[in-house]
């Protein structure tokens, strides 16, 4: 079958097949019928994903009124700015720290949930999901309601035990924290799905001949279970690397960079730079630096996703 | 049964079969008490959006314990639900979405079936090109987007920006990769002996996937759906930058932009109108929560 759906000469023969010795027309015709068919898709990448992915190159190298051909000053001028550092290293500490948590809270939680009877994980999965689930732009405000200056819901309960009251979004610090502790309870669900889908494809028999062998339950964990999660492990991590970095949702709301931009990271400096300050090539210019990161995580997924594809 | 539930529990195989199902007990308990708190960790702010979607504005004013509801109240909701501006927002959101879904369905799902049967030039290097199109985030290319489409504007004369429809436009861009890639993995892995003895009988490519595919991909389609669904219905960077007036908003852009006026936070009309922007994808997800996670899972299992 695939030796005659390689022939390449594929267009005529345009008449509908009915009969059985159709069969060769039918799929001398397959490779103008699948080109058409994602033709669609083919000019959607095309047009608004590529296109625009090259424009960004092109309209970083223009001055503010994108009249002027400035080479690479817009980059020059983000070097000498001491904002942008600041947005280099916030990013940084906010990708790693939450993708960190995100990835042992998701662990634990996935180890807990397998290790009660079947019966109730359906439940107990449901209720850990719900912060995925709910759009970030909904539950942020949540946040942002719990974390308020004056009538937080948080500090009137520390206050009890004699702490605070804390400045969630207020002070540099403690409005990094919160960014990262919303990021973490957004996306440590994922994980722990996708940890749980794996966990129940280790097999059992590995499990029981380590325990023959003595191990206790760190070295069955270490020795059994990681080895056999890793490329799951990898995935993940680098899925949630790339969507962490990239995040504009939850910090935009929460903190909207402040105080004194110490919370903005790539996505929403870009915002307040190249839409509220109309400022498009520099905003351009500052999105690209999210760029290198997204790149190298990328190539890591495809090279795990195509060892899998091979696999199996 | 129970001899393999008590091995897996047992820290040593020197310890009494007594004392293991013991540990066992105590295993389980600990891990019900760390995922109770999780439990509640994961569904705080949900819960304090209900309870504070049933406070008058006197009582959030009134400082008194933020977790109790002294004199419940449905006027938010009854607000809100009567505030044309609301509806619009409400309305604009099932609109897009809606009609995101339906334009992503028609792309990716025959895209996916070319891809993952019908072999032809550059078909695997499409189908890689795909999946890393899918990793490009929203917050890379709004900027060049939104100067591509006022450019659109300058050019044809037919004004996008700031009409809701513009996101029709937008939204399948980070759809689209993710369905087709997704259904690629289902098509796939339906035994190629059923569409060859469909193309024996003689039906057309076109049948084959309509009669054939998406009824045995069905699972992989209700996932697929439930994503774009839940991606359109989320999305807030696209329709923060591309649209202003109001009755052009959706609904999270409308409740950040309208609720919030100045420095005063109508924090009980903001919590309700969150609430209900959350409900239709936890509505769905509370019927549909087995191809929510099949969707979920698939991204990077399949392939």
């Amino acid at each position: 079958m695939a030796d005659v759906a390689l022939q390449p000469d594929s267009v005529g023969a345009a008449q509908p097949v009915r009969k059985r010795s159709g069969l060769k027309k039918a799929l001398k015709r397959k490779s103008t019928a699948a080109f058409l068919m994602t033709l669609p898709l083919i000019i959607l990448i095309a047009l608004l994903v590529l296109y625009p992915a090259f424009y960004s190159l092109h309209l970083a190298t223009l001055n503010k009124s994108m009249q002027r051909f400035v080479g690479l000053g817009n980059f020059e001028f983000l070097f000498k700015r001491d904002t942008f550092w600041l947005v280099v290293k916030q990013s940084c500490i906010f990708a790693i720290t939450a993708v960190l948590f995100k990835a042992l809270i998701g662990f634990i939680v996935a180890h807990f949930v397998h290790n009660i009877p079947a019966k109730g994980q359906r439940k107990w999965r449901g209720m850990l999901l719900v912060p995925w689930v709910i759009p970030p732009a909904m539950s942020t405000l949540a946040w942002l309601w719990l974390f308020d200056p004056s009538y937080s819901a948080f500090n009137y309960t520390l206050s009890f035990f004699g702490i605070g009251p804390i400045p969630w979004t207020g002070d540099a610090d403690w409005a990094r924290f919160s960014v990262i502790l919303v990021n973490v309870w957004y996306g440590a669900p994922f994980f722990m799905i996708m940890y749980l889908a794996s966990l129940k494809s280790v097999p059992e028999q590995l499990y029981e001949a380590a325990a023959i062998d003595g191990a206790n339950w760190w070295q069955r964990i270490w020795y059994v279970t990681l080895p056999m999660m890793r490329n799951i492990i990898a995935i993940t991590t680098l899925f949630s690397l790339i969507v962490t970095f990239a995040n504009f949702d939850i910090v935009r709301i929460l903190t909207a960079g402040g105080p004194l931009d110490h919370t903005h990271i790539f996505a929403t400096w870009a915002f307040r730079i190249g839409i509220e300050g109309s400022d498009i090539p520099l905003g351009a210019s500052v999105s690209l630096f999210m760029v290198p990161i997204l790149a190298v995580a990328a190539i890591f997924i495809l090279r795990d996703v195509n060892k899998r594809g091979n696999e199996s | 049964m129970s001899s393999v539930t008590i091995d897996k529990a047992a820290p040593t195989r020197t310890v009494k079969l007594g004392s293991m199902s013991r540990d066992r007990k105590w295993a389980l308990r600990w891990s019900y008490f760390f995922l109770t708190l999780f439990a509640i960790f994961s569904l705080l702010p949900p819960i304090y959006m209900l309870i504070t979607s049933l406070k008058s504005s006197a009582e959030i004013s009134a400082a008194t314990n933020p977790w109790w509801v002294f004199h419940p109240t449905l006027e938010n909701y009854v607000g809100l639900l009567t505030s044309n501006q609301f509806l619009r927002f409400f309305l604009n959101s099932a609109l897009v979405s809606i009609f995101v879904v339906t334009i992503t369905m028609l792309i990716s799902v025959p895209a996916a079936f070319a891809l993952a049967r019908m072999r032809f030039w550059g078909s695997a290097t499409l189908a890689t090109g795909v999946f890393l199109t899918y990793l490009i985030p929203d917050s890379l290319l709004f900027i060049p987007l939104f100067k591509v489409f006022a450019q659109f504007g300058d050019w044809t004369g037919i004004q996008l920006i700031n009409r809701w429809y513009v996101l029709l436009f937008i939204y399948p861009t980070l759809t689209v990769p993710f369905c087709t890639w997704i259904m690629i993995g289902y098509f796939a892995s339906i035994p190629k002996e059923l569409d060859e003895a469909a193309i024996i009988d003689g039906a057309s490519w076109f049948q084959t996937l309509t009669r054939i595919f998406i009824p045995v991909a069905l699972p992989g389609l209700i996932a697929a759906t439930i994503f774009a669904f839940t991606v359109s219905w989320a999305q807030f960077l696209y329709p923060l930058v591309f649209t202003t007036s109001t009755d052009q908003l959706v609904l999270p852009v409308g409740i950040i932009t309208t609720l919030i006026k100045g420095d005063v936070f109508n924090w009980g009309q903001i919590m309700t109108g969150a609430l209900l922007g959350a409900a239709p994808p936890l509505i769905i997800y509370a019927f549909l929560m087995d191809y929510y996670i099949a969707g979920l899972t698939a991204g990077a299992t399949k392939g």
